[in-house]
């Protein structure tokens, strides 16, 4: 369609210093080395987190443990939420989208390439600041470190009465920062989306995962700015004599919970609507069929963006709303599983009369499926209030999120990583090291969050740093542990693989997968430029209607 | 589909046994009970069971179908190298099937709603009734305060409560209050977890149905030492309750034999933060020691109420629990044996 080269003057230069390199890479406006810089960024703050989470997983390896004090567990299970949320899953699905996005519309860049720049370069000093926390934190007080309030700083744990020094400051600093970069990237989103495609991509012609990372980004502007907003607000709290969370001069400790899960609970969904997002692509390639209710899947996307907006306060059913409150929060949590559900089924229609291939990318889609099931109907359980006031705050919920987060969105994550490598490096990830990644990580995953579950159900509360001897939590901790030094493993074979695949990998050549989105039109990497000439769209498979002249889907639409 | 129903109750049953068998054969202190949300001793906590039971097999249910669903159609349509060249059947989609699985799940939805709407409301307005035990819980960094307003009683970390005969219900109603973070009252086997948030006072309710120590602990992150801020619930006979109503009713009783003891505890930091009554020690700090010697553990069931602990525990709180509020007190080891003897007394 589009793969003739332009030789364009200063791209194809050889023998470039290194410092000619890091230059281009700090100031380039590529949608594309964005994309990359964001992926980058993320694994690394990935093995971070990782390594916070095994420390915490090797404290709680058996009762009274010594491991780590706990004032520094404390700091490990705050850091390793803040920074896998804000530093890990959100980077990556923005490099994702800086990188797809333009590629699947047909544009040559993303609406605001500078903004684009800018808003990476905001979200990656905000991990800075973070992680400066552990270095500035103990301030002029000589008090504190890392910020240990919890991932979610509950007032008035934040307040300085609580938090003296500046490690709680680093904290909000850190997600007002990257919270401003999310915004703009948003909004970058946003405008490529409506005003970039190229000829004859109709918006009902979009690939889905370009529809749902448009409902993304429309999410992450409702949901982000209430959190900076707050943010603002504990800082005036902390410096100008503010009272809004500060319960000893009669601020409001609910106050901030629910600034905080008005942010907390659409985030989830804004995490996990790009993962929908891979599914949607990679499940009907690896079928050989097209994705089954398209119209459907947009409509059930745009209906959990909506229904996620209310159900906020189901994260609040023990802080004592009344019961009018509880019933409303019950129903809306109940709600959302309708859309999702109907996704879920859809792909069981993709699959279903296909030819499945098993390939890896397609092994974590399955892994996905299974798992986001579970997670789903985990979460209809503790949609039940008064069965939530047994399972919240337990690890009951810690189990039940990390289905979602790693059993969902990561294994969904790593199928893009399997399937757009080729398209990014131009050589294909290892099948044979992918499936050993895919099988350890399914043992490690199965091993730490199907245990966990239990040990809540037994009355383990979250973020403790140890437990007492004698209410059988022993060995399930045991063995919660040693499968996650199982998916440590995992995680250092897919690393191996993507640093030797580089140098080895089998060529990739443009179109690996067989596939039909106009990605796939391009070379592998694809030029700066993207496209030598924009490629004119007559379908939602415009490469199916390529390859397949004698039956295109554009006689059907 | 009524079968299917009851194959899959027994087994939630045989589920929530097997954890009841593994938290009685690892319970070390036959005392007391263990944490376990399928073994309620109390109504609340057995109304969340049974809600829990109709839940989970309607997800159960919803599982067993959807897993089916996916593990045939991935074996079934799995590739085969006699069609590596064509490609299937190009379906788009079908408006009936698509219906059909929105309209089920929305009628799932409803069922689930409404079990759930009927157990919230039972549980948060049920009435206050007239002979109810009311027992004030205030949250501390990291201990638990109970006040008894209308019996006058003031006390620390271990919960007295009556059991409540299921023909004259006399249940507990707890007012929840937070003197600095946000903490939660969770006694798994009496009810499920309400959260101490300060200027936002809450309540809720227990009516235990058999007596007996019922453990628990601090449910919501409140800091440092947030692990040890354990919960001891004593069930006591209507008798045991009013006998130790009547004895915690009791000031000190002066003993001249622990005079020098009386005396450090009098004229060190000790009285800033902890009352005994009939002295001039009045902090409202730290846990109140009137009756220290009726209590089985000390720092919020950290260690068990011995000498040598509440020596140590006077010594170096960090030996016991790193990161309490309670300062290293700094006495020589004279004044300290003196001091714990004084404790020794305050039954």
């Amino acid at each position: 369609m589009s793969s003739n080269a332009i030789a364009i003057p200063g791209v194809q230069v050889e023998g470039k210093s290194w410092l000619e390199t890091l230059h281009e890479w700090v100031t380039t406006v590529d949608h594309k080395r964005l994309g990359i810089l964001y992926i980058v960024y993320g694994l690394g703050f990935l093995v971070v987190g990782g390594v916070e989470a095994l420390i915490i997983r090797i404290q709680l390896i058996h009762s009274h443990n010594d491991f780590v004090s706990p004032q520094v567990f404390n700091r490990m299970f705050t850091m390793h939420g803040t920074t896998m949320i804000f530093f890990v899953v959100m980077p990556i699905l923005f490099g994702f989208a800086n990188y797809l996005v333009p590629l699947m519309i047909g544009a040559r860049d993303m609406a605001f390439p500078r903004l684009n720049a800018f808003s990476f370069w905001l979200s990656a000093f905000g991990g800075f600041l973070l992680y400066f926390s552990f270095l500035g934190g103990s301030g002029l007080y000589g008090a504190g470190n890392a910020p240990d309030v919890g991932w979610w700083a509950y007032a008035p744990l934040g307040a300085r009465a609580f938090s003296p020094g500046h490690s709680t400051d680093y904290w909000t600093l850190s997600l007002l920062v990257s919270g401003f970069g999310s915004i703009g990237t948003a909004i970058n989103i946003i405008a490529t989306v409506l005003c970039m495609r190229g000829p004859g991509m109709k918006l009902g012609r979009m690939p889905l995962l370009v529809w749902l990372y448009l409902v993304m980004g429309g999410m992450v502007l409702i949901a982000i700015t209430p959190l900076s907003a707050a943010q603002i607000m504990l800082l005036v709290d902390r410096y100008l004599g503010g009272h809004f969370f500060d319960t000893q001069a009669g601020g409001s400790a609910v106050l901030w919970m629910h600034f905080f899960w008005i942010f907390g609970h659409p985030e989830v969904y804004v995490l996990v609507i790009p993962a929908f997002g891979f599914a949607s692509e990679i499940i009907p390639v690896f079928s050989r069929k097209p994705i089954f209710g398209y119209p459907v899947m947009v409509a059930a996307t745009v209906a959990i963006g909506f229904v996620s907006l209310s159900v906020w306060a189901h994260h609040m059913f023990t802080v004592g709303m009344n019961s009018y409150a509880n019933s409303f929060f019950a129903i809306t949590t109940m709600a959302v599983g309708i859309p999702t559900g109907i996704k879920i089924f859809n792909w069981i229609g993709t699959i279903w009369g296909g030819r499945i291939q098993f390939k890896v990318p397609m092994l974590f889609c399955i892994g996905f499926l299974f798992q986001f099931l579970i997670a789903g109907l985990t979460g209809i359980i503790q949609a039940s209030v008064p069965v939530d006031w047994q399972l919240s705050l337990s690890y009951f919920v810690v189990a039940h999120f990390h289905y979602v987060i790693v059993g969902g969105i990561l294994f969904a994550t790593f199928a893009a990583f399997y399937y757009w490598y080729p398209k990014v490096t131009g050589r294909m990830l290892s099948e044979s090291l992918g499936k050993w990644h895919f099988w350890l990580f399914v043992i490690g995953f199965h091993m730490t969050f199907d245990v966990m579950h239990i040990p809540g159900l037994l009355g383990m509360p979250r973020r403790i740093y140890t437990y007492e001897p004698g209410r059988g939590w022993d060995t399930l901790n045991l063995i919660v542990s040693i499968g996650a030094f199982i998916q440590a493993v995992a995680i250092v074979v897919f690393a191996w693989n993507l640093v030797i695949s580089y140098f080895k990998g089998a060529k990739a050549g443009n179109d690996p997968w067989d596939a039909w989105t106009l990605e796939w039109s391009t070379s592998s990497p694809p030029p700066a430029y993207n496209f030598a000439t924009v490629p004119v769209v007559a379908s939602r498979r415009p490469l199916w209607d390529l390859k397949h002249p004698e039956d295109p889907d554009s006689q059907y639409e | 589909m009524q079968r299917v129903t009851k194959t899959l109750k027994a087994a939630l049953h045989s589920f929530a046994f097997l954890l009841s068998c593994m938290t009685a054969a690892a319970a070390a202190d036959p005392a007391s009970t263990g944490t376990n949300v399928f073994a309620p001793q109390s109504t609340p906590a057995r109304s969340i069971l049974h809600l829990s039971t109709f839940v989970l097999t309607i997800t159960g249910l919803i599982f067993v179908v959807v897993f089916t669903l996916l593990v045939y159609s991935i074996s079934k349509f799995r590739a085969r190298s006699a069609d590596a060249n064509s490609e299937p059947a190009q379906v788009y989609g079908s408006t009936q099937i698509e219906l059909a699985w929105t309209i089920i799940p929305v009628l799932i939805v409803v069922v689930l709603f409404m079990a759930t709407a009927r157990v919230i409301h039972a549980m948060q307005d049920a009435p206050e009734p007239t002979n109810a035990v009311q027992v004030t819980v205030i949250g501390h960094q990291f201990w638990w305060e109970y006040r008894y307003p209308k019996l006058g009683v003031v006390t620390a970390n271990e919960l007295h409560i009556p059991v409540s005969d299921p023909a004259h219900p006399t249940p507990t109603f707890l007012q929840l209050l937070s003197a600095d973070t946000d903490h939660s009252f969770w006694i798994p086997e009496l009810a499920g977890k309400t959260d101490l948030v300060p200027n936002h006072p809450n309540r809720m309710w227990m009516d235990p149905e058999h007596t007996g120590v019922f453990v628990g602990q601090c449910a919501q992150y409140c800091g440092t030492q947030h692990a040890k801020m354990l919960l001891r619930v004593s069930v006591d006979t209507p008798e045991d309750f009013e006998q130790w109503i009547r004895e915690q009713h009791q000031p000190a009783v002066p003993d001249e034999r622990v005079a020098a003891g009386r005396r450090v505890f009098e004229t060190t930091a000790c009285i800033n933060c902890h009352a005994v009554n009939g002295t001039v020690a009045n902090g409202r700090f730290g846990p109140d020691l009137t009756h220290l010697m009726s209590r089985t553990t000390i720092a919020a069931g950290a260690a068990l109420n011995t000498p040598e602990n509440l020596s140590l525990w006077i010594k170096n709180p960090e030996a016991i629990k790193r990161g309490s509020l309670m300062p290293a007190m700094q006495l020589s080891q004279s004044d300290l044996d003196a001091l714990v003897d004084y404790l020794e007394t305050l039954h």
